[in-house]
């Protein structure tokens, strides 16, 4: 007596929602966004979808300097986020692997943001960075910097955006790091010692790269999410001011659901997705190095 | 000697006191200071000099951004929206990721992790066509299903090393006593992984709440989630200083106080199995 479910081999009936989802919910949009960036097509006209073949793609690549800017600014943003949280975050993971009271607590505290709504969190940071108003400005008026207008100028924007994604994310690194900390061996740590390392030198020359894997992937993880950036950005300044903030993803969107462009949307998400496919595939390469 | 000893750690004390101090304050200020906004009036919030305490407590600033939105509703949104994908992503994510450790289905495990990697924006826009075809915009269908791809990489590939770490010994001996896969998997595998779903359900629930970019596509009047409303109530012509906060205050709260339980699982969920929470 067989029932029909020994017909299915388990492996298969094991796997087969999350197959159909993978499908249905990725892979088809997926050749359908391909098709629709060959359509020149208008949600809101009346005009039917035509093809139109590479010329979406014509556009952004030789004549769109929107898309341009958008590539450097997704580039730059990342850049400079992932400078400051890696650093501070293989700092404040050295600080957490020393022993002092309350540790446990500090720590729990300090991983919060990473994941607390970035919706919430970009008001809030509006908030503080009120150039009259806010409570940033006023911190550094204390130590006798002149006021900064954060969010709402061109020239640093960018650095604000990154600040708050440091905010978020440098418990993320911290945390990776920590952990690469703990499984260290001793035996170079003794050696050095023998040989009369100062702290410094040890760090350097032992620590450092005993923990370069592990920052690693960090870094990788990290630097896919951070080219990714919508929530911030989009709440914060909407790309603004003009196009200082607008990365791909922002850019993106705009063309698609403000001004429903859909296949030249279409067109900058494949390109998008592209960018983004390659930059994980080269990597993740990286991620195991025996 | 010991006298400079003594004086040597305590500097030492004082200075890790010191960084200690200032790594943690720009965290704990930050929410303090939206509470504080939250239960203040706009006098005071405005206020320049800014003032870093308040005398009197209001709640005022709650009490308007739940009377002015209907803010249960989309609250109950949220929470519906992140739980039934969290159920959703268990139900399809858990047989997939015992296949995955049991049978080594590296592709499948793989493709997961590129649904998660490419960026959510390019299936956004022909999800919308789609929907809007099937006249689903605005309904949880939409939602779950497409909140299903935060949730379903995160159980997926968090539990992956917890099936593995499951001993043969014990699943050989039930297939002796006559247990069929799918009995060895309900019976045996899930019980044993039960701290690991529950880690799990947090995070694809944390995440699938916060989530902002494909509710404000997919959303509408009646199915609007918390982050999308709160977002909105940014485009107001006046804004609150005290209501922003307030509204900020009630999405993040669950959220802390979830992250609080899971604290230590919490980088296992994101980091796709490379660390072991």
């Amino acid at each position: 007596m067989k029932s029909p479910r020994t017909v299915l081999k388990p492996q298969f009936a094991f796997i087969s929602p999350t197959l159909v989802f993978l499908l249905l919910v990725v892979a088809f949009p997926l050749v359908y966004v391909l098709y629709m960036s060959t359509q020149e097509w208008y949600l809101a006209s009346r005009v039917p979808p035509t093809f139109v073949g590479l010329k979406n793609y014509a556009e952004i690549i030789f004549k769109d300097s929107r898309f341009g800017s958008a590539l450097k600014n997704t580039f730059l943003f990342t850049l400079i986020a992932l400078t400051l949280q890696t650093t501070l975050g293989v700092l404040c993971a050295l600080l957490f692997d020393t022993e002092f009271k309350g540790r446990g607590i500090v720590r729990t505290v300090f991983i919060v943001p990473m994941a607390t709504t970035p919706v919430a969190i970009s008001l809030v940071w509006i908030l503080m960075m009120q150039p009259t108003t806010g409570v940033l400005n006023y911190f550094l008026s204390l130590v006798h910097i002149k006021p900064a207008l954060w969010v709402f100028s061109q020239k640093t924007v960018l650095l604000a955006l990154a600040i708050v994604d440091t905010w978020m994310w440098t418990p993320f690194i911290m945390l990776i790091t920590l952990g690469g900390l703990s499984s260290l061996p001793t035996e170079p740590f003794e050696q050095a010692k023998i040989d009369g390392a100062n702290s410094f030198q040890t760090f350097f020359r032992i620590t450092l790269p005993l923990l370069r894997p592990y920052i690693a992937v960090a870094v990788i993880l990290r630097s896919i999410d951070c080219l990714k950036t919508f929530d911030i950005i989009f709440v914060m300044t909407q790309g603004g001011p003009g196009t200082a903030s607008e990365t791909l993803n922002i850019f993106m969107f705009l063309k698609g659901f403000y001004q429903f462009h859909i296949g030249y949307a279409s067109a900058v998400a494949v390109v998008f997705f592209v960018i983004i496919l390659v930059v994980s595939i080269v990597l993740l390469r990286f991620r195991r190095p025996e | 000697m010991t006298a400079v000893r003594n004086i040597r750690s305590i500097i030492r004390r004082v200075a890790l006191l010191t960084v200690v101090v200032l790594v943690i304050i720009p965290t704990v200020f930050f929410f303090y200071w939206m509470f504080l906004l939250s239960f203040r009036t706009n006098v005071d919030n405005m206020a320049y000099p800014p003032k870093f305490l308040t005398r009197t407590v209001v709640v005022d600033n709650y009490s308007i951004v739940f009377k002015q939105n209907p803010f249960f509703r989309y609250l109950l949104n949220s929470l519906i929206v992140a739980a039934a994908s969290t159920l959703l992503g268990l139900l399809v994510g858990l047989p997939a990721a015992y296949s995955i450790a049991r049978y080594k289905q590296k592709g499948v495990a793989l493709a997961i992790m590129l649904a998660r990697m490419t960026p959510h924006i390019s299936y956004l826009l022909p999800w919308f066509i789609f929907f809007r075809m099937m006249r689903l915009l605005d309904s949880y269908i939409s939602l779950v299903v497409t909140h299903l791809l935060v949730s379903l990489p995160i159980i997926v590939w968090t539990l992956i090393s917890y099936f593995e770490d499951l001993p043969r010994d014990i699943e050989d001996s039930a297939f002796i006593d006559g247990c069929s896969i799918y009995g060895v998997f309900a019976r045996i595998a899930l019980p044993l992984v039960k701290p690991g779903i529950i880690v799990v359900s947090i995070l694809s629930f944390i995440f699938s709440w916060n989530n902002f970019m494909f509710s404000v596509v997919l959303s509408g009047p009646r199915t609007r989630t918390l982050p999308v409303a709160v977002y909105s109530l940014m485009t107001f012509e006046e804004i609150i200083w005290g209501q922003l906060a307030a509204a900020a205050a009630v999405i993040t709260l669950p959220v802390i106080v979830l992250t609080l339980i899971i604290q230590k699982h919490i980088v296992s969920g994101l980091t796709f199995g490379a660390i072991k929470g």
